[in-house]
């Protein structure tokens, strides 16, 4: 090589390397690393679950949507507020440009923590406590009601079943799980409740206990001796399964059991589990419109991934965990970086009118909070969940008073 | 406060109760014997349970009568744990012996979550939605049939430990350790054999439990747990002791979900033991060292 030859190649090598970095910012541009927590073992496991088949949908569907790459980074929390706060940590430590999860009060608000410390944006999918979101975060988003919006929603549906059914019970028994979402969930019906003068009922005991509770027989013992018309019940999954069993070991047959909006009762796993006995259990939920051209492109995914699952058993863990990854998603399309300042900015000016949940568009407002997220009236009826209010999109009509389970 | 739901919550509570007893006993007997504490007692149970739901689906054998192949097949395997892995820890300090225990029990955990995945699982049997009324009083079918199991399982574990030569050696390995090699008896074989009783007694428990509450993999340590609160309560090494303080476990997180707050259910187990510790560390029914 002689000195001319010599003097290019380092020229070139000077570019090259000066450019380098700028080539690693575009390489790493392409791809949006979503860091996706969920409680894939312990109590929560099956919703966890539930919740990681949305997830698994997205980077493919949402290709197809804004051609954008997405590279999961899958977490399991196992239903652990501190395990949540190490995956996080962990998560970002490996790359992370984005958070999605985590289906639980408790540890989005653990997560949200981190995700403020080191400055990744959070895009919680289902978890409604309110303080998430109130604690002025700049990081840290919501596309779910908080427990204000959720009773509001759930109470004035309550309004509308006893109409259409003409029914106005008397009394009702409150009992609600003592986790972060179940105590948030009571402390806004014990706001809001009192306030409300178009409810026939009060409520005559509050009955709160363990989430994680092996056996519930002291509880619904306590519950069926107030002689309450009905059963007003905040839960998750595998509590509500035990509960729905001693009430019939007890012979505990009130008018209904309704929920002002808690997971558990529409679940797979409580069909499954309980057969007969999960019907007509009443949950006033965030649901999803089944019409929706969104809810038709994921129910085709869906169903190609899932052969042997129906959506609607998994519709609000999917369509909330899909529609956070589709919020860090369009996101990223339109910052171009996956820079966390630049990203969560992006998040901020979020405006997506398509989507699968009941609801307004996707916007969020100045707490990093999605408002007008709405509810259905879901009862269980032959064995599945069905929209039975508002009439609009009513699937079935509502059954109340609910017959005794022997004549399910 | 109506008298038959107090009558009916502290019905519940000794039944379930006695099967948390039967549960504990198997970690006393243990304990009195080979003088190691089995960490993995509640995640025995769970892997009973597994097995119970396994027989359940497979063949759909009632729990009742998969008692006898899961105790067999426990009886076997908590003697070959013994005899294969515990032994050579019997000399050596408690440290060691419980890092061991700790491991098998981390191990059976992952084990389970590997085999089964999280999901809670359980049997539906027929009579397990059904109550027996008698007057005002309302009691759970499936509790009343474990518990009556589970008393039968601790009065054969007595009637053993009273009546046979076996039973009797046993008791000789534990009163005097070095009497029971000058007279010649072979104590790791019986240290074996008490591990196999005390792991079929786990086994017994675990299949009542099924019938009771579903199972998952991570279900083990809470049990494990709260075996040494009653094993504690009732005196470690005693048997009878076992039983009562399951009993007043039973009982006392009932009563204090019932007159305080159900959330507080465990609360009042913890204070029991503390009381205990307090002014009866030996146990209520144990025996001062």
């Amino acid at each position: 090589m002689n000195r001319r030859n010599f003097n290019k190649a380092v020229a070139a090598t000077g570019v090259a390397s000066a450019l380098a970095p700028f080539g690693i910012l575009r390489a790493q541009s392409r791809t949006l690393k979503v860091g996706v927590l969920l409680p894939r073992t312990g109590v929560q496991g099956f919703i966890g679950q539930s919740c990681q088949k949305g997830a698994d949908l997205a980077p493919g569907l949402l290709k197809e949507m804004f051609g954008v790459d997405i590279q999961l980074m899958n977490a399991d929390t196992e239903t652990n507020i501190d395990t949540a706060r190490t995956r996080a940590e962990r998560l970002i430590q490996e790359g992370a440009n984005v958070l999605v999860g985590p289906f639980d009060s408790g540890a989005a608000a653990a997560i949200a923590q981190v995700a403020e410390q080191r400055g990744v944006p959070f895009v919680i999918n289902i978890a409604a406590a309110p303080q998430i979101t109130e604690q002025g975060y700049k990081f840290t988003f919501r596309n779910f009601p908080t427990s204000v919006d959720l009773v509001t929603n759930g109470l004035a549906l309550m309004r509308d079943l006893f109409q259409a059914t003409a029914t106005a019970p008397r009394t009702a028994v409150f009992m609600h799980v003592n986790d972060t979402f179940g105590q948030a969930n009571a402390k806004a019906i014990g706001a809001i409740l009192p306030r409300l003068n178009y409810l026939p009922f009060k409520l005559v005991d509050t009955i709160s206990y363990d989430p994680a509770a092996k056996d519930l027989t002291v509880e619904v013992s306590k519950a069926k001796a107030t002689g309450a018309d009905f059963l007003l019940l905040v839960c998750r999954l595998n509590d509500s399964i035990i509960l729905r069993r001693e009430m019939v070991k007890q012979r505990w047959n009130p008018m209904g059991i309704i929920s002002p909006g808690s997971p558990g009762m529409y679940e797979e796993q409580f069909y499954k589990t309980l057969g007969k006995l999960s019907e007509y259990c009443i949950t006033n939920v965030p649901w999803y419109n089944p019409k929706a051209e969104l809810t038709r492109r994921i129910e085709k995914a869906f169903d190609a991934r899932n052969p042997k699952d129906k959506l609607m058993f998994h519709a609000l863990n999917v369509g909330y965990t899909f529609e956070a990854l589709m919020i860090a998603a369009d996101a990223f399309r339109r910052a171009k970086t996956a820079a966390p300042k630049e990203l969560a900015e992006a998040i901020r000016k979020t405006d997506i009118q398509s989507r699968m949940m009941l609801g307004g568009p996707l916007r969020f407002n100045a707490k990093g909070q999605v408002e007008g997220n709405a509810s259905a009236c879901v009862q269980n009826l032959g064995l599945k969940p069905m929209v039975v209010l508002p009439a609009a999109t009513a699937q079935a009509k509502p059954v109340f008073p609910t017959p005794d389970y022997k004549r399910a | 406060m109506p008298l038959d739901l107090l009558a009916n919550v502290i019905i519940a509570g000794v039944l379930t109760g006695l099967v948390y007893g039967l549960m504990a006993l198997g970690l006393s007997v243990i304990f009195g014997v080979v003088r190691v504490v089995n960490f993995a007692h509640g995640e025995m149970m769970t892997i009973a349970m597994y097995a119970a739901v396994l027989l359940f689906g497979a063949f759909r054998l009632d729990p009742f009568l998969a008692v006898l192949p899961v105790a067999a097949a426990f009886f076997a395997f908590g003697y070959a744990l013994q005899a294969g892995l515990i032994n050579p820890f019997i000399t050596r300090p408690e440290h060691s012996q419980f890092i061991l225990m700790v491991a098998v029990a981390i191990i059976m955990v992952n084990g389970l979550l590997i085999g089964f995945g999280p999901d809670a699982r359980n049997v539906q049997t027929d009579y397990q939605l059904e109550s027996i009324e008698i007057g005002k009083l309302l009691v759970d079918k499936a509790r009343l049939y474990a518990a009556v199991v589970a008393l039968a399982a601790s009065a054969l574990l007595f009637a053993f430990f009273r009546f046979a030569s076996a039973g009797k050696a046993i008791r000789a390995c534990a009163d005097n350790h070095l009497g029971a090699l000058v007279v010649g008896l072979r104590v790791k074989h019986l240290y074996a054999l008490t591990f196999g009783l005390g792991s079929a007694c786990v086994a017994i428990a675990g299949c009542m439990m099924i019938l009771l509450v579903d199972v998952t993999p991570n279900l083990g340590p809470a049990y494990t747990l709260l075996a040494f609160v009653i094993v504690i309560v009732g005196g470690l090494g005693s048997m009878a002791g076992a039983l009562l303080g399951g009993v007043l476990i039973g009982v006392s997180e009932a009563l204090a979900g019932l007159l305080i707050t159900p959330s507080a259910k465990s609360m009042f187990s913890f204070g029991l033991l503390i009381l205990v510790l307090l002014f009866r560390p030996q146990g209520l029914l144990g025996r001062k060292a």
